[in-house]
């Protein structure tokens, strides 16, 4: 019974007509990555907890068998990775080998394990999908590309983000993800 | 055939074309470029069923950013109604049923082939280029190894150079398209063969996504990013245009084409944006030569 059920949880969840949803969905993505900190709402898939509608949404939109997954801390449990394999086929990866991470700020530490790419190919770099119990437009103040003056946006570790930005073009981007809203902060975005 | 199942609402094809993985290899490539403005994103381009040089790049980052929502327009030269323009469009309203435009102001995405839009663009659309050679560096330096490592390293000399060696042979800079651009300080990018008269506008609120089909390149420049045109102190950069009103439209701050009327060297000027310059007449505006029969 436990099993069957396990295994329904694994089945569901996916796009309902994955070509129109995963186009919206990207949209959502794509925004959040062109305007960053600007909060976005994205929806269409929904995964097993503690892995969030958001979240869940990203990797039916963004990730396939050729792309290593790392699921760190609460998120590496069975029923997302057999939710994650069921419909992506991404392999489970490590932190070093992934190019995409998913789990809360805490659990992807230490973040200098991901991928930063190589000054010749600064794109072979991981996106983070950081899970996080609240997405504010308040907090660090962001300027760069894809901001008109300044943005602001609840970062956790406003440190670590500058840190990431100062050795651009190398670095990894960033996706924060809360029930259906999402927004992102790549590595271009100077933070103060 | 297929127009049969269109028709009917059904079609045989995936919507916008491409299959998913395709797609989200894409996507994966766009959002990179989004996070390193500037930076050509190798991808794997596709077949498509036209001929490279005719928008393939452009098309396949479109099909990947297309939503069923969208208004879709095309523009070749900043014209609407060209083979190129005409056949991409109709490729969209075939394989992803969306709907199309010629109104800037009415698109959500744009595809384009080497012109911006007169009309400024917003924060919700986004401007999709047809890049034949995405490497500013190429005719200096054939060997892609060479000029991945001078990216890297940041090193632009050579582009200086040609650009000085036009002012000493032209007393200008003569390089009218293709203009090479330094975006947020950091790389030099070509922004796709538009005339330099647009180059100012490369800073702007829309999202612009360059595709590269031959060469399987993709970048991009999110929103207000910082776009420099390459110069000198003594020799800043100026986005000329021909000094004449539009014909048609009188329009005095648009980029003009210079039309030849018959074989006596008569000519005439007319907006090379198809759009703008009908907007303009259908607001009253009139050129020299623009009275309607």
């Amino acid at each position: 019974m436990m099993a069957s059920e396990a295994l329904t949880d694994a089945l569901t969840g996916g796009f309902a007509d994955a070509p129109t949803e995963a186009a919206r969905a990207f949209r959502a993505a794509m925004n959040a990555m062109a305007f960053p900190g600007r909060i976005q709402p994205i929806t269409g898939g929904q995964g097993p907890a503690p892995l969030s509608p958001a979240a869940a949404t990203l990797l039916l939109t963004l990730c396939d068998p050729e792309t290593p997954l790392y699921l760190a801390g609460a998120h590496d449990t069975q029923a997302v990775r057999d939710w994650v394999t069921f419909h992506t086929g991404a392999p489970l990866a490590g932190a070093s080998e992934a190019m995409f991470a998913v789990g809360s700020w805490e659990a992807l530490q230490p973040v200098s394990a991901f991928a930063i790419g190589t000054s010749e190919y600064p794109d072979r770099s991981a996106t983070l999908i950081v899970e996080s119990a609240a997405l504010e437009q308040a907090g660090s103040t962001l300027t760069g590309p894809g901001i008109k003056e300044t943005a602001a946006f609840s970062l956790p570790e406003p440190d670590v983000f500058a840190a990431n930005a100062a050795r651009f073009p190398l670095g990894w981007d960033a996706y924060f993800t809360c029930g259906d809203r999402l927004a992102a902060l790549p590595r271009s975005t100077k933070v103060s | 055939m297929t127009t049969q199942t269109a028709e009917a609402g059904q079609s045989a094809y995936n919507f916008a074309y491409l299959d998913e993985q395709t797609k989200r290899m894409i996507r994966r490539a766009i959002l990179k470029g989004l996070a390193v403005p500037g930076y050509q994103v190798p991808f794997a381009s596709r077949e498509m069923p036209m001929p490279y040089g005719w928008g393939t790049g452009g098309v396949q980052v479109s099909a990947a950013t297309l939503t069923p929502e969208d208004c879709f327009k095309v523009i070749d030269q900043g014209a609407d109604d060209t083979t190129n323009a005409v056949s991409i469009r109709k490729f969209f309203e075939r394989t992803a049923q969306v709907e199309t435009t010629t109104r800037t102001g009415e698109a959500t995405v744009i595809q384009t082939r080497h012109r911006i839009p007169e009309e400024p663009l917003r924060e919700d659309q986004v401007l999709v280029y047809q890049v034949p050679i995405p490497e500013p560096l190429r005719f200096l330096e054939p060997s892609e190894v060479e000029t991945r490592k001078m990216h890297a390293l940041e090193e632009y000399g050579l582009m200086h150079v040609k650009l000085y060696e036009d002012i000493a042979r032209h007393g200008a800079i003569s390089t009218a398209y293709a203009y090479p651009v330094k975006v947020e300080g950091r790389y030099v990018m070509d922004p796709s063969p538009i005339p330099k008269f647009d180059n100012p506008k490369l800073e702007m609120a829309a999202i612009q996504l360059f595709g590269a089909g031959r060469e399987q390149r993709i970048y991009a420049l999110p929103p207000y990013t910082q776009v420099v045109s390459l110069d000198f102190e003594d020799h800043p950069f100026d986005p000329s245009k021909a000094e004449h009103p539009c014909d048609l439209c009188g329009a005095e701050d648009s980029y003009l084409d210079e039309v030849i009327t018959d074989d006596a060297g008569s000519r005439m000027f007319v907006c090379s944006d198809t759009d703008y310059c009908l907007a303009r007449r259908d607001a009253g505006h009139e050129g020299a030569q623009g009275a309607r029969a």
